[in-house]
């Protein structure tokens, strides 16, 4: 693998950039592996990167219907940050925040973290209430995360109007400045090289028909496209198609897709200093490096498989914005695009082993999966590696469902007065 | 005017000049010029620089796909926006147009300097390096590649502007006002179908308005869209011009949106400036042509190099010559009649580059006659100067070998790579392509939706062959309809067909590894970025487009695309449809965040719901708050109070003689029916069938998982009839639930369901003298304590309105709900509180009805419990039913973590000191010395001062709460930890002596 | 915006008018108290998710207000069938057939 400096590019350069060399190989699967992960988004790479490097388990292949990154992870709006209410919850994404820090460094690649903050908008008492649990709960567990004034929110983020007679007025907004952004394509890319310098192998283009099992229940290994392939584990972290893959080991799951649409606009000059969220108008917004806002929302009403979504959401999407950040009014959409997110019950995702002997699965991350790649990736090595769930992920069990012990986000942030 | 000027020429007024500004000169043009056509026929092709090497550059096209001519444009304050095409933005007088990413000006621009630097540069050069030392990515690279990135600015004022949107219904909508759409409009419209015709240009006629030396039924081409345009508009075609369909999506659910004011000098002010049309069409014709493609050879991109059907377009259509002296370079034939043209109208061309050995004879013929020279079988390999092009390098090309170069000069230089069509709608509606080896482009091949693609769009070329289509799919659109509609014929003389092949990156005797050959002009991604791309084991095309941003620009890939997949398609050695194209996105072009926005703005971005009694509230000075879509009064501050202070004022006066709240947000619905009874014993945790008619009782509602929904207090009005309340926030999704447990569930019970939510206005009067000022007013009723004790409901006359009382409370007063028909509300408001004045009666707001529910420990749902909370939890064990067989959510209260000891309890707090008011939302631990991350066991769900108990009290989710008891826990803030002892949740009169009249 | 045909008001009317309601023909087991917690589990959460036809209710909300089913291919969002909540769920193969 070649490394990555500002000498390399200069050498290169000189050499008319001829002697770069595949980042990845697009390999062709053996017979069998220790280890097959399904889906080959950032959670997989990245499980399949730390497989190797922590675990030394580099039989490994990471196998994906279509191009690496190019579910989820090549279309979410790329929003990293931790600030979550449950103990549980922010502790796993906490866990994901660490290791974004230095992230770039221990890929060798820039996956462009930018710790630019992440601004919570309340509009009101409920909101305020439920923001300031969240950054008491957040302090208490070392998570960094502030309650700003209006005033203070303006000034962090001056293109927010905070008039006090607008629809949605600013009453607050907690801040976690460590939270930001990252380039998404760099994390799967980033990921894959690292992977595959350590041996293991990135098979594209071949979907995943079936998990096979043994007479004893076990998991013997995946038919595919390419015929089947034997393993000894199976983890499944296939974003949005999470139901049917697991179907085919007769597991059921507490899931629901939906598609999430997502824009950007013409790019621009940097204005948009930070991220900014407003759920009780469900939007959010950031400006990306490139100048373009990027601008996302809440799923569409029905469950699909389409990646298509309407345009009334769109719609609604865009005027929230406007009304939060008036002056983007005249700004232009340049692209919308729709991604399949599986949601859970509780709106918190499913991380861990599963009732079939040597099956895992990573799942149920509904609308925030990209922020918890490197946390997702690091705790389902370790739980496929050790057959036991790191401490991070192991309240995230599919059991939850059963015993009622939910880790429940979408109710804590409950509107009900 | 300039000497580019062709007098008497074009489609533009002659006679209407009009005047505007270009970085503050003043420019001449004509009335129907675009900016580009304008700045053209003054000699200038420099309009923009490049998003990454700031090279200069101009505009390339004469359309809306538009890489590089990018400007602002401003019609006074506010009225800015960044990155308008200058090819399709009209001139009017005043006008001011700036050019962008330049700095100090367009002509001299400093961050130029990352030209020089562009061998480092390369595709996905900046995931190689920028990361040491780690912190300076924050602070260091990212803010310099911001700054860099970007191409106008952000308007910064809220924009004045309004916008509209409009729902249409149509048998056939037909994008594309071409000769294909035309002539399907046409054949739809004569068959008697409800037709719409949208076209982006100001005007119909589509590649006609450049083709005027075309005869079509023996009339030239203009006349023809005029007399065509007249007829349709006599059938009752919708024609819609500068109107774009910008998305297709289910069901032949079609998107427009109508640009109405942005080419008008003086808009009325009453009319939108765009308007989105949300269009459902039973038969779509997608009639949108096909989009011109640039060649790829080093220094393409110089002001002054431009596609060669633009220039005949700004020729034929804005009268308007891009140069002096041309160099045509082409792999199709259209290019040889825009050098025909352009020699017509006194261009002198240098010379006719086709890649091809043998042109057609033809073309050869009349390029002959008019002496220009013709050097088929040739490649360019380079171009010179600085900000307009002056030279073209020209080389032979036998087989693989590139000979010698011989240098042409010249003034601009106009290229084609043949034609695209334009599939981007198509394939928003997930049809599928199919690679057509042929013309070396993807056509369209399964359908998803409704619809008839015609013309170029499906690789069609020459005017006759795309009239006649046009024809024929208008009369298939109205054949699925069940009509009949006869095709026409048509004959066109001085058609223009022509064929053409498809290249790569054209062939160089120079290193290609040097050369600046771009493929996507405003990203500036090169030939070479994209076989790097390759190189560096991107494999499929979304990885080489994301890696090198190709096709990721304005213009959304519509110049760039398909010469990047014939790129990397040879880099990898894979056929193009192996290799796969983008997806393509809505909108088609960049479209006005305000159009999507519409009258959803300001107060109309969500209606705020407002009580009967609002408007009174108002006249008194009310605060308000927002709650859910409500918004309600929060308070009635006094001159010179605080909140704290009115509350505890408004407080005081309610327990000391009575207060009047607006309870008419409260949600509402009625049960009826002869199985009403059994269905509130399915539906709410409490036996119902004990309840007689004229009592209320307190009713728990949880959702099957066991955890708590809703409350509210209901009342039994007659044996088969219960008034339901629900919280505020909850009123549509209890109904909702409802609703779908008995129409689903238990369609064997008799029973209707109607939201009253704002039938009724209630109005809650609580306190001592609470039944002294209401009972003069009830008729029908004796108010007793006996005869009509707490928890009690009846219909009577209230103020002379029918109306249902209740003797309830959410105070710990003596309390009463007066709901009377909503428009009876406030006569009713105005004459208790009038009446009410002799005990010095209170109009409180929320906040004083939190606090005084909150004395009680009476819980609000969604503050104190949140989603996780079970009855038990909320110390309501004694709401539930026990001997009831079901309800919803008692076998979800049986699952082992609701029944497992140690959950988080609803319990009281009272601080140490009883000063501090601790913060909602403030976490508990039972040891502040331990270190983070600290073992949290609660937080504090209510909090307030409390004038009755002379302190602050609390409410807090605790884990094991019931069993701590006396305990002292500790809330640790930023500053100082704070410690609090566990109560009982009721911190006022615990007897509820008070209730009793 | 997809168009819905309201099996009880017998019309075509566009998705504004409807909720959607989640997966269809999941019934309340008639005596919930007898169920394990992992029949319980699956009557509340585990769901089909199919990839391809889905049988799913739908509301008439801003209409007649009554839940309806039918059969949509996720895949596609074209709708198969919708038909009242009383009537027996549709064979899918015969539908399928229907809709070439």
């Amino acid at each position: 693998m070649t490394h990555f400096s500002a000498l390399s590019l200069i050498k290169n350069a000189l050499s008319g950039q001829k002697n770069w060399e595949p980042q990845w190989p697009d390999s062709e699967p053996k017979a069998e592996y220790d280890v097959i992960i399904v889906g080959a988004g950032g959670h997989g790479l990245g499980a399949a990167y730390y497989l190797a490097k922590e675990h030394g388990i580099t039989n490994v292949a990471v196998i994906d219907k279509g191009w690496l990154g190019g579910g989820n992870t090549g279309r979410n709006t790329t929003i990293i940050r931790s600030n979550y209410l449950y103990d549980e919850s922010a502790k796993l994404y906490d866990h994901a925040l660490d290791l974004w820090d230095g992230l770039s460094q221990e890929l060798n690649y820039n996956v462009m973290y930018s710790q630019r903050g992440v601004l919570m908008l309340a509009h009101n008492v409920h909101d305020v209430q439920s923001f300031q649990r969240h950054v008491h709960a957040n302090r208490l567990n070392g998570v960094d995360n502030v309650w700003l004034s209006a005033e203070e929110a303006k000034e962090y983020c001056p293109p927010l109007d905070i008039s006090p007679t607008a629809r949605y007025p600013v009453v607050g907004a907690a801040l976690q400045r460590r939270a930001g952004t990252a380039r998404h394509d760099a994390v799967a890319w980033g990921y894959a090289r690292g992977a595959a310098a350590r041996g293991v192998d990135i098979i594209q283009n071949c979907p995943v028909t079936a998990i096979r099992r043994g007479p004893d229940g076990r998991v013997t290994g995946v038919e595919t496209a390419k015929g089947f392939i034997g393993a000894k584990k199976v983890a499944v972290s296939a974003a949005g198609h999470t139901s049917v893959v697991m179907d085919t080991a007769g597991v059921r799951m507490p899931l629901e897709s939906y598609p999430l649409q997502a824009l950007v606009s013409e790019p621009i000059k940097p204005i948009f200093p930070c991220v900014v969220m407003s759920n009780s108008v469900h939007a959010y917004i950031s400006q990306s490096d490139k100048g373009e806002l990027v601008i996302g929302s809440g799923t569409d009403q029905y469950t699909s498989y389409s990646q298509r979504g309407g345009l009334p959401l769109i719609e609604h999407t865009v005027a929230a914005i406007c009304e939060i950040f008036p002056i983007f009014n005249r700004m232009r959409m340049l692209r919308k695009w729709g991604g399949i997110v599986d949601v859970t019950p509780d709106r918190s995702a499913i991380l861990g082993k599963t009732p079939v002997p040597g099956l895992y699965v990573n799942c149920g991350w509904g609308t925030g999966g990209f922020k918890a790649t490197p946390g997702a990736a690091h705790t389902l090595a370790w739980t496929v590696a050790k057959d036991d769930p790191h401490p991070a992920n192991a309240p995230f069990t599919l059991e939850r469902f059963s015993t009622g012990r939910l880790i429940d986000e979408a109710a804590a942030a409950a509107v009900a007065h | 005017m300039s000497s580019f000027r062709v007098s008497g020429r074009g489609r533009v007024d002659h006679t209407q000049p009009i005047q505007f500004t270009f970085d503050g000169k003043k420019i001449k043009g004509f009335k129907g010029d675009t900016v580009a056509s304008a700045l053209l026929a003054n000699g200038i092709h420099l309009m923009g620089r490049s998003f990454k090497y700031h090279r200069p550059r101009g505009a390339v096209t004469a359309g809306s796909e538009e890489p590089n001519a990018l400007v602002g444009t401003r019609r006074g304050p506010g009225r800015f926006e960044p990155n308008t095409r200058a090819t399709v933005q009209e001139i009017w007088d005043g006008l001011q147009v700036n050019s962008q990413n330049r700095y100090p000006s367009l002509s001299f621009d400093v961050g130029a300097i990352n030209d020089k630097a562009y061998m480092l540069f390369s595709a996905g050069f900046y995931y190689k390096t920028f990361m040491w030392p780690k912190s300076f990515w924050d602070k260091v690279y990212e803010p310099f590649i911001r700054a860099a990135a970007g191409l106008g600015v952000s308007p910064t004022e809220p924009d004045p502007d309004h916008y509209a949107s409009r729902y249409l219904h149509t048998d056939v909508l037909i994008i594309g006002a071409g000769p294909a759409g035309l002539a399907a409009a046409l054949t739809a419209a004569r068959a008697g179908s409800r037709v719409t015709l949208v076209d982006e240009n100001p005007e119909a006629g589509g590649s006609l308005l450049s083709e005027p030396s075309v005869m079509i039924e023996d009339i030239p081409a203009w006349d023809w869209v005029a007399k065509t345009v007249a007829e349709l508009k006599e059938l009752g075609v919708k024609l819609m011009t500068r109107t774009t369909a910008i998305g297709y999506y289910h069901q032949n659910f079609v998107g427009l949106c109508e640009k109405l004011t942005d080419h008008l000098a003086s808009p009325d002010g009453e009319t939108p400036r765009e308007r989105m049309w949300r269009v459902r069409a039973k038969q779509v014709v997608l009639a949108q042509g096909a989009l011109e493609k640039p060649l790829v050879f080093d220094g393409n991109d110089r002001p002054g190099v431009m596609l060669a059907g633009s220039a005949q377009t700004y020729l034929n259509r804005y009268g308007v010559r891009v140069g002096d002296k041309a160099v045509i370079v082409t792999s199709h034939d259209s290019a040889w009649y825009a050098a025909f043209d352009l020699a017509d109208a006194g261009t002198a061309i240098a010379a006719i580059v086709d890649t091809r050995a043998e042109p057609n004879a033809d073309l050869v013929a009349e390029a002959t006659k008019r002496g220009i020279r013709i050097m088929a079988g040739h490649t360019v390999t380079g171009t010179e100067g600085r900000l307009r092009v002056k030279s073209v390098r020209v080389n032979p090309v036998t087989g693989s070998s590139v000979g010698a170069p011989e240098i042409i000069g010249c003034d601009c230089l106009l290229m084609s790579g043949g034609w695209t069509p334009s599939l981007h709608l198509f394939s928003h509606t997930k049809g599928t392509l199919k690679w057509d080896e042929e013309r070396q482009t993807f056509l369209p091949d399964h359908k998803a939706e409704e619809c008839e693609i015609a013309g170029a769009g499906r690789g069609l070329w020459g005017i006759e062959a795309v009239l006649n289509d046009g024809a024929k799919m208008g009369a298939a659109a109205v054949k699925s309809l069940g009509k009949t509609a006869k095709a026409a014929s048509y004959a066109v003389a001085h058609d223009r067909p022509g064929t053409g092949v498809s290249h790569k990156e054209l062939p160089t005797d120079l290193d290609a590894g040097k050369a600046r050959a771009f493929v996507d002009y405003q990203n500036d991604v090169t030939a070479k970025d994209l076989r790097l791309a390759v190189r560096e084991g991107m494999r499929s095309i979304e990885h080489v487009k994301r890696y090198t941003t190709n096709g990721m620009a304005t213009d959304q890939g519509k110049m760039s695309n398909i010469n990047g997949l014939n790129i990397a398609s040879d880099a990898l050695g894979v056929p193009q449809p192996k290799v796969g194209l983008t997806t393509f996105r809505p909108p088609y072009t960049p479209t006005t965040f305000g159009a999507f926005c519409g009258y959803h703005k300001g107060s109309h971005f969500e209606v705020t719901r407002k009580t009967p009694i609002d408007s009174w509230a108002e006249e008194n000075g009310a605060a308000y708050e927002p709650v859910s879509l409500w918004r309600r009064a929060w308070y009635f501050p006094k001159e010179g109070e605080d909140m704290h202070a009115a509350v505890d004022r408004e407080c005081r006066a309610t327990r000391a003689s009575v207060g009047i709240f607006d309870a008419s947000t409260l949600g509402k619905i009625e049960v009826v029916g002869p199985d009403a009874v059994e269905f509130m014993n399915r539906m709410y945790t409490n036996p119902w069938t004990k309840l007689a008619p004229g009592r209320a009782r307190y009713g728990l509602l949880l959702g099957d998982d066991g955890f708590i929904r809703d409350d509210g207090v209901i009342g039994r009005l007659a044996d088969d009839r219960f008034h339901v309340t629900t919280t505020t926030g909850g009123a549509a999704r209890v109904l909702n639930m409802m609703e779908d447990y008995l129409q689903t569930e238990w369609p064997d019970l008799d029973v209707w369901l109607t939201s009253t939510t704002e039938q009724w206005a209630t109005i809650a009067l609580n306190g001592p003298n609470a039944r002294k000022v209401l009972e003069p007013f009830v008729e029908g009723l004796d108010m007793s304590d006996e005869a009509f004790p707490h928890m009690s409901v009846a219909e009577c006359r209230v103020g002379g309105f029918p109306a249902r009382l209740f003797r309830i409370s959410f105070t710990g007063e003596v309390g009463f709900e007066v709901n009377v028909p909503a428009h009876a509300g406030r006569a009713l408001w105005e004459m208790l509180f009038e009446a009410g004045k002799k005990y010095d009666i209170c109009p409180y707001g929320t906040e004083t009805m939190h606090v005084l529910r909150a004395e009680k420990g009476y819980i609000i749902v969604g503050q104190d419990t949140d989603g996780t909370v079970t009855p038990h939890d909320a110390g309501l064990s004694w709401a539930i039913g026990k001997m009831k067989p079901d309800f919803v959510g008692k076998r979800g209260l049986a699952r082992p973590d609701l029944v497992a000891e140690g959950r988080k309890q609803l319990i009281g707090l009272l601080t140490e000191d009883g000063k501090t008011k601790l913060e909602e939302g403030a976490q508990i631990v039972l040891d502040p010395n331990q270190p983070k991350p600290m073992k949290m066991v609660g937080h504090v769900t209510s909090s307030y001062h409390s004038d009755a108990a002379g302190r602050p009290i609390a409410m807090a989710l605790l884990e094991d709460g019931f069993n701590r008891m006396g305990e002292t826990i500790y809330i640790p803030m930023p500053d100082r930890v704070i410690k609090a002892t566990v109560t009982g949740t009721v911190f006022y009169d615990p007897e509820g002596a008070r209730l009793k009249l | 915006m997809l168009l819905i045909h309201c099996p009880y008001c017998n019309q075509t009317l566009p998705e504004a008018e409807f909720t959607y309601a989640g997966e269809a023909h999941i019934a309340r087991p008639a005596d919930p108290s007898s169920v394990s917690d992992e029949e319980w589990r699956d009557f509340l959460f585990i769901r089909t998710n199919v990839k391809g036809p889905h049988y799913e209710r739908w509301r008439h909300f801003y209409g007649c207000g009554r839940y309806f089913n039918a059969v949509r291919d996720t895949v596609s969002d074209r709708f198969l069938i919708t038909y009242k909540t009383d009537d027996p769920r549709p064979e899918l193969s015969k539908l399928l057939e229907k809709s070439k």
